[in-house]
């Protein structure tokens, strides 16, 4: 428990409306996404970067660890706070403080929420292109300490590909700016990089700075339905090497495609093993020929059908499909976990057919959807966790999953990030070398461990982590 | 026996959240006050720890789970289509059950137990009828008048009715026998406040020549005291309008208001197999007006030279139930009408029942986003399909000095039959 010396303190500095210790407050910010749930002792909401640097102070004087949070909707626990102590809100610090359509850059808060920004930009013609599932409710400061993907990541990147400077709340409480708002800088290692994705280990993100493009004047939206995952596959291959990167290019395995057809009455004929969603975007003139071309390309690896949307309607038709994904696995199993592995997008193939392979082994459904044209599968291994030896028999998949992802060149979490959900498995792909190399930057940068402690890597004995 | 569900009977429900955050791009309350007890998410992992036994009913959950519109805009943009609405009424009832209803909900429960006070309280408003539509001075002892003794000052309300509408009207109104018959739920916003639309509504079946029967002993609905946790309010009000609507021989039950069509469809529907009928039979009055082709009549009628603009906010009572189309259907098909869509129209007006009057400061936030995208629209009207919506629609309007009115679809469809 907080002493009452401490929890005064912290009204000092954010006001006593903003502090709470009471259980219906802490029950509400003990969970996210990944469905686990750590009572904090209590929960603040700054309203400024000087109440964050004054509260990290504190925090580092008394050693009570912090966990900051944005919307919770993280899949790996990156906010949960699993040793108690402060949930530290950024729900106050929504403000787009400039949108400069001089230099194409916005100033924003951590606690913006993704499409609110993106609507906001789009208003002026401007693009804010990462576009997570949860962008209608996860923040900014969220999307960056995790750096988020998303569809349109195939063609525009991730979103540390446009975060171009950050002012943050160190560890040990003070306040720094890193990058800012030029195109170029190279004084200095880049931290601004360092930081997205960093899960709020190394510090609090207050402020950002956010490279804009031009908006692109239309998109065209396109479905194809191939007779087998092989087929899907190569037509990814087969468009990227004809130079063409689409906005998004999306793929639903065959078994995703039975949940859909299961579960709604949406119009997916049964030949159909595979699926991809196509958007590009650009100039209106130019989109009808590059569907055109991709059509061209694509058609002798067996499509079974191809759509292509001519109106926004028709387009909206096409995405129902993919949104009705997560809720058609749904009524499959009740409970899924929800990997993100990402390989070299000519493997992917050849990752589904391990998967597969693997879902047969552990005798548990598996189903592939995803982002195929950056080679991010997420893969879902759907469990009833209420039924005895589903949980052990999905924890055996995951890591023979992670290890195949692995061998074919690829990474764990291509947009989820570590958290405490994939912490155990980290020794599979970083080194101990290189693992030592970043736990040194966070030792030296948060001496006290005060800052989102437990996440990445596993500082509990208790939990044993996977051997290499 | 007329039984409501208890908040354990929710437990599945309960256990389909997945926690994921979506709610919080859904919730009209979570957009007014960003704290994660005001939105779905944290209200149901609230209401999980009270069947858990790892909290009580103590102050910050009361306030979280009063909170709530029971709109079901969460529900609409959930991934597993969780309803927090069901969930936080009957977290609702439990609290009423073990604590008493709040002072608030007991003078609902009065009121609307009680159609004669609800008659007597009508009638003495009655006299300022004059006001409709205009801003009530502070002073005016309206305020007083209908049913919360707590509204606040400022908000605009419309006078009741001297002479509620089903005392004006017959209780049988023969059609043509070739047609149908149906049953017409008035709900208490027509009857006491806005009896132009019940007039309106027998017009239009008229021209259809459908047979009208409006029963006497009819009901509220109950819907308010759904909002205030008022268990043995809705129970006992659901078996009257069981047997008030089983009097008669008809096709439909047709309602004019969003909020009975739930109680009566879905509120109903849950509480035991004798309300069965009752609950399919019911119908709104948008969805009968186009299954009987009233919006392509209306559309062969000649365009009039100078049209009014007209947007239309979607009650959350038929959006939840997807009854999107055909309110716009025939807003469209009005010849006096140029129909203007605007932003956010499937968003909660704030109104919520007695959310209002617990939260009059989230329900005036709410209120203003609305106002801003009628105003942004260009409409000079923005219609509806329910007296609360109206209500709250106009006071807000009021509020931001935007000069449109609030008015019922069947008002305007009205305007344009032949008399």
């Amino acid at each position: 428990m907080l002493s009452e010396q401490i929890i005064n303190e912290l009204q000092t500095i954010v006001g006593n409306e903003n502090v709470s210790t009471v259980k219906a407050d802490r029950i509400c910010y003990s969970y996210d996404a990944t469905q686990q749930s750590f009572l904090p002792e209590v929960v603040v909401h700054p309203g400024s970067t000087e109440d964050i640097s004054r509260i990290m102070k504190l925090a580092n004087r008394e050693l009570i660890p912090v966990f900051p949070r944005g919307a919770g909707s993280g899949f790996t626990g990156g906010s949960l706070p699993t040793k108690g102590g402060i949930v530290l809100c950024t729900e106050r610090l929504d403000q787009i403080l400039e949108i400069d359509e001089e230099n194409l850059i916005a100033t924003v808060e951590p606690g913006v929420v993704t499409e609110q920004f993106q609507k906001a930009v789009e208003k002026v013609g401007l693009f804010y292109p990462p576009d997570p599932a949860s962008l209608k409710f996860s923040t900014l400061g969220g999307n960056v300490a995790e750096c988020a993907g998303g569809p349109r990541c195939v063609k525009y990147g991730v979103t540390k590909d446009f975060i171009i400077g950050l002012e943050v709340v160190t560890p040990i409480g003070d306040i720094i700016t890193t990058g800012g708002p030029t195109m170029k800088g190279v004084v200095g290692y880049d931290l601004t990089k360092l930081l997205c994705g960093s899960e709020g280990t190394l510090g609090i993100i207050t402020r950002i700075v956010i490279k804009l493009l031009p908006l692109p004047e239309a998109k065209k939206t396109m479905l194809v339905l191939f007779d087998s995952i092989d087929g899907a596959a190569q037509a990814v291959s087969a468009i990227i090497g004809d130079k063409i990167i689409p906005a998004t290019l999306e793929f639903m395995d065959g078994r995703t495609l039975d949940c859909v057809r299961q579960a709604t009455d949406l119009d997916v004929p049964d030949q159909a093993q595979a699926v991809l969603i196509i958007e590009v975007d650009g100039d209106r003139e130019f989109l009808d020929k590059q569907a055109n071309r991709i059509s061209e390309i694509i058609q002798p690896l067996g499509v079974v059908e191809t759509r292509i949307a001519s109106t926004p309607e028709e387009s909206e038709a096409i995405w129902q499909i993919r949104r009705s994904v997560s809720a058609s696995l749904r009524k499959v199993n009740p409970g899924k976990y929800n990997e993100d592995i990402c390989v070299p997008r000519s493997k992917v193939p050849e990752m589904i057919r391990k998967v597969d392979a693997i879902a047969d082994k552990y005798q548990i459904p598996i189903v592939n959807f995803g982002h195929a044209g950056d080679g991010n599968i997420h893969v879902n291994i759907m469990v009833n966790k209420k039924v005895s030896g589903d949980i052990m028999k999905a924890e055996g998949a995951i890591k023979e999953v992670f290890k195949a992802a692995l061998e074919l060149g690829g990474t764990m979490s291509g947009e989820h990030g570590v958290g405490i959900a994939k912490a155990p498995y980290i020794p599979l792909e970083i080194t101990p070398l290189a693992a030592d190399y970043m736990k040194a930057i966070k030792r030296s940068l948060d001496p006290n461990n005060i800052l989102n402690p437990g996440k990445i890597f596993l500082d509990d004995e208790n939990i044993e982590a996977y051997d290499a | 026996m007329a039984k409501l569900k208890d908040l354990e009977d929710y437990r599945e429900e309960m256990e389909q959240c997945v926690k994921c955050g979506a709610c919080r791009a859904h919730c009209p309350v979570f957009g007014a006050e960003k704290r994660e007890g005001r939105v779905a998410r944290g209200k149901i992992a609230l209401a999980h720890s009270v069947l858990e036994g790892e909290i009580g009913f103590e102050d910050k959950v009361l306030e979280d789970l009063s909170q709530c519109l029971l709109c079901g805009s969460c529900c609409t943009g959930c991934p597993n289509k969780v309803h927090t609405e069901d969930i936080v009424a009957a977290a609702r009832r439990r609290i009423a059950e073990q604590q008493g209803l709040s002072t608030f909900g007991k003078g609902v429960a009065a009121v609307l137990g009680r159609p004669k006070l609800m008659n007597m309280l009508a009638k003495s408003g009655g006299t300022l009828s004059s006001l409709l539509f205009k801003k009530l001075p502070e002073n005016s002892g309206l305020r007083l008048r209908f049913p919360a003794p707590y509204l606040e000052s400022d908000r605009t309300l419309p006078p009741l009715t001297a002479k509620p509408f089903r005392e004006r009207v017959p209780e049988i109104i023969p059609g043509d026998p070739q047609q149908p018959t149906v049953l017409f739920f008035t709900g208490c916003g027509i009857n006491y406040m806005y009896p132009a639309v019940g007039e309106a509504f027998l017009k239009a079946l008229h021209f259809l020549g459908v047979t009208v029967i409006i029963p006497k002993d009819q009901a509220c609905c109950g819907l308010p005291a759904v909002s205030a946790g008022a268990t043995q309010t809705i129970e006992k009000l659901a078996e009257q309008n069981l047997s008030a609507l089983s009097r008669h021989q008809a096709d439909h039950i047709i309602t004019a208001c969003a909020s009975c069509n739930a109680g009566l469809s879905s509120i109903y529907a849950e509480m035991g197999d004798e309300f069965d009928e009752l609950s399919a039979k019911t119908m709104d009055i948008f969805v009968f007006l186009a299954n009987h082709g009233l919006p392509e009549k209306l559309a062969a009628l000649p365009k009039a030279e100078k049209r009014i603009k007209v947007t239309y906010h979607d009650p959350c009572h038929l959006r939840s139930k997807g009854i999107t189309k055909e309110p716009r259907q025939l807003l469209k098909a009005l010849p006096q009408v140029e129909f203007v869509e605007m932003s956010d129209a499937q968003t909660c007006c704030g109104f919520g029942g007695t959310y209002s009057v617990y939260h009059p400061e989230n329900s005036k936030r709410i209120g203003a986003k609305k106002a801003a995208n009628i105003t942004d629209s260009g409409a000079e009207l923005v219609a509806t399909d329910c007296p609360g919506c109206i209500m709250q629609l106009q006071d807000s309007i009021n509020h931001a000095d935007g000069g449109q009115r609030s008015v019922h679809i069947l008002e305007l469809l009205s305007d344009a039959l032949p008399d």
